[in-house]
């Protein structure tokens, strides 16, 4: 009989048959990990069970490559504050639509669960809550092996002045030796470099972040998702452009 | 009737909701037993329905009329669209009794897992009718829920240009509800959505 338990996120759930739902989380040692969850549809659990909402999950299984059911309770109800605030509510839907698509499977990631956790946190109380969604995305990246390179210059080596990133080699590229390429290149938000000014990034940042972001992740992380990413990711950049 | 009829019967009611496969058969059992007091009547009320009961071209509600009864009511108030996600919820408030407007089903929510985008969605309805000069109130009456609400947020930006007033159905402590047996998120929105008294 397999058995753990661990502390994780409801990335989605999904109605499987009355009275369960087929649950995905992300634990903080395991993982996605997917689950039945019975009477998750019900009343009782549904609340519980809503995208972002923390838990304390238990799963069992008789084989560990089965489904296996989890028995959860809640410890952090991260969705209902963020009910009446459409673009944190957008914001909190794509990222647990972006993690679900794009995280692997019963691998461990325990970097990204504590940055997921730190995003969670951040929609609550955080002023610069869209800045720390783009450097979740580019965690994300790296922790999947598609890391950017924003050291220094791809052409001359320096370190300064970094202004857009290659599409093609993630590698940053300084103003100078950026300008032959017009708008080829992708544009690099200060606030990505060495954690920003400390300022709050403005609307044109968020949006070139999250272009950066969303470039890699549909062009290199995207054969899991047929090379398009959740619609929910494309509705709250549609918000963030009001 | 043969075995596989019976054997046919039960299948196809262990599809009805709320019935399993041995539940069906005892339901089974129970129409055959009563064939002219419940089983005819069931098979003749089932026939009816699939040819009269249609979809409101006007707010997506099933009737056996095409616009529906509530939308062809004119002691209703046709100042106020009611907006929910299914016909049940549609039944719900006809139900409670505590609302004499009209109503638009818009046949699910926005869902990133489920592939349901805002095409699927019966919205484009909406705004055209919320265009209508007589109305003057547009309810929003989606489940507390990241995808009900996120589908409320999308139609509150539809609805923007239309020169309607919106509003939202009320989040927090059910009727018989204590504060100790609540979640966080429950209290917390009604926490938030506090009026004066």
């Amino acid at each position: 009989m397999m058995h753990w338990t661990d502390s994780g996120f409801v990335l989605s759930a999904r109605k499987h048959g009355e009275s369960s739902a087929i649950v995905n989380v992300l634990t903080r040692e395991h993982g996605r990990h997917a689950g039945l969850v019975r009477g998750g549809s019900g009343r009782r659990l549904r609340g519980i069970l809503q995208p972002g909402n923390e838990i304390a999950a238990s799963w069992r299984a008789r084989l560990s490559e089965h489904l296996g059911s989890y028995t959860v309770e809640l410890s952090g109800g991260r969705a209902g504050p963020l009910l009446g605030e459409a673009d944190k509510l957008a914001g909190l839907a794509s990222a647990c639509a972006i993690a679900e698509a794009l995280m692997p499977e019963r691998e461990s990631h325990p970097a990204l669960y504590a940055a997921f956790r730190i995003l969670m946190a951040s929609f609550e109380h955080a002023p610069d809550w869209q800045a720390v969604y783009v450097r979740w995305e580019l965690g994300l990246l790296a922790e999947l092996g598609f890391g950017l390179d924003l050291s220094k210059c791809a052409a001359t080596g320096v370190t300064e002045n970094l202004t857009h990133v290659s599409p093609c080699t993630g590698r940053a590229v300084c103003e100078e030796a950026a300008a032959p390429y017009g708008g080829r290149l992708l544009r690099l938000p200060a606030f990505l470099l060495n954690g920003g000014n400390g300022a709050t990034p403005g609307n044109d940042a968020i949006h070139d972040g999250l272009a950066l972001t969303g470039h890699f992740l549909e062009n290199h992380v995207g054969a899991s998702f047929h090379g398009k990413l959740p619609a929910s990711r494309g509705r709250f950049i549609d918000r963030l452009r009001g | 009737m043969t075995g596989g009829d019976i054997e046919r019967l039960i299948q196809l009611l262990a599809k009805v909701p709320g019935l399993g496969p041995r539940s069906a058969r005892r339901a089974a059992l129970h129409l055959l037993k009563r064939k002219e007091t419940a089983l005819e009547p069931l098979a003749d009320a089932l026939v009816a329905a699939a040819e009269k009961v249609r979809t409101c071209s006007t707010c997506g509600n099933l009737d056996g009329i095409d616009p529906c009864s509530i939308c062809v009511d004119q002691n209703r108030n046709l100042t106020i669209i009611c907006v929910v996600e299914d016909v049940a919820d549609l039944w719900a408030l006809e139900r409670a009794g505590g609302f004499r407007g009209q109503y638009h089903v818009l046949g699910g929510t926005l869902s990133a897992l489920d592939g349901v985008g805002p095409d699927d969605l019966n919205i484009t309805g909406l705004v055209n009718r919320a265009h209508d000069e007589n109305v003057v109130e547009v309810i929003l009456a989606m489940g507390a829920t990241v995808d009900g609400q996120t589908t409320a947020h999308y139609v509150i930006d539809r609805l923007a240009d239309c020169g309607v007033s919106v509003s939202q159905l009320a989040h927090g402590i059910p009727v018989g509800g204590e504060l100790d047996y609540l979640d966080d998120g429950t209290i917390s929105a009604a926490m938030k959505a506090r009026r004066p008294i």
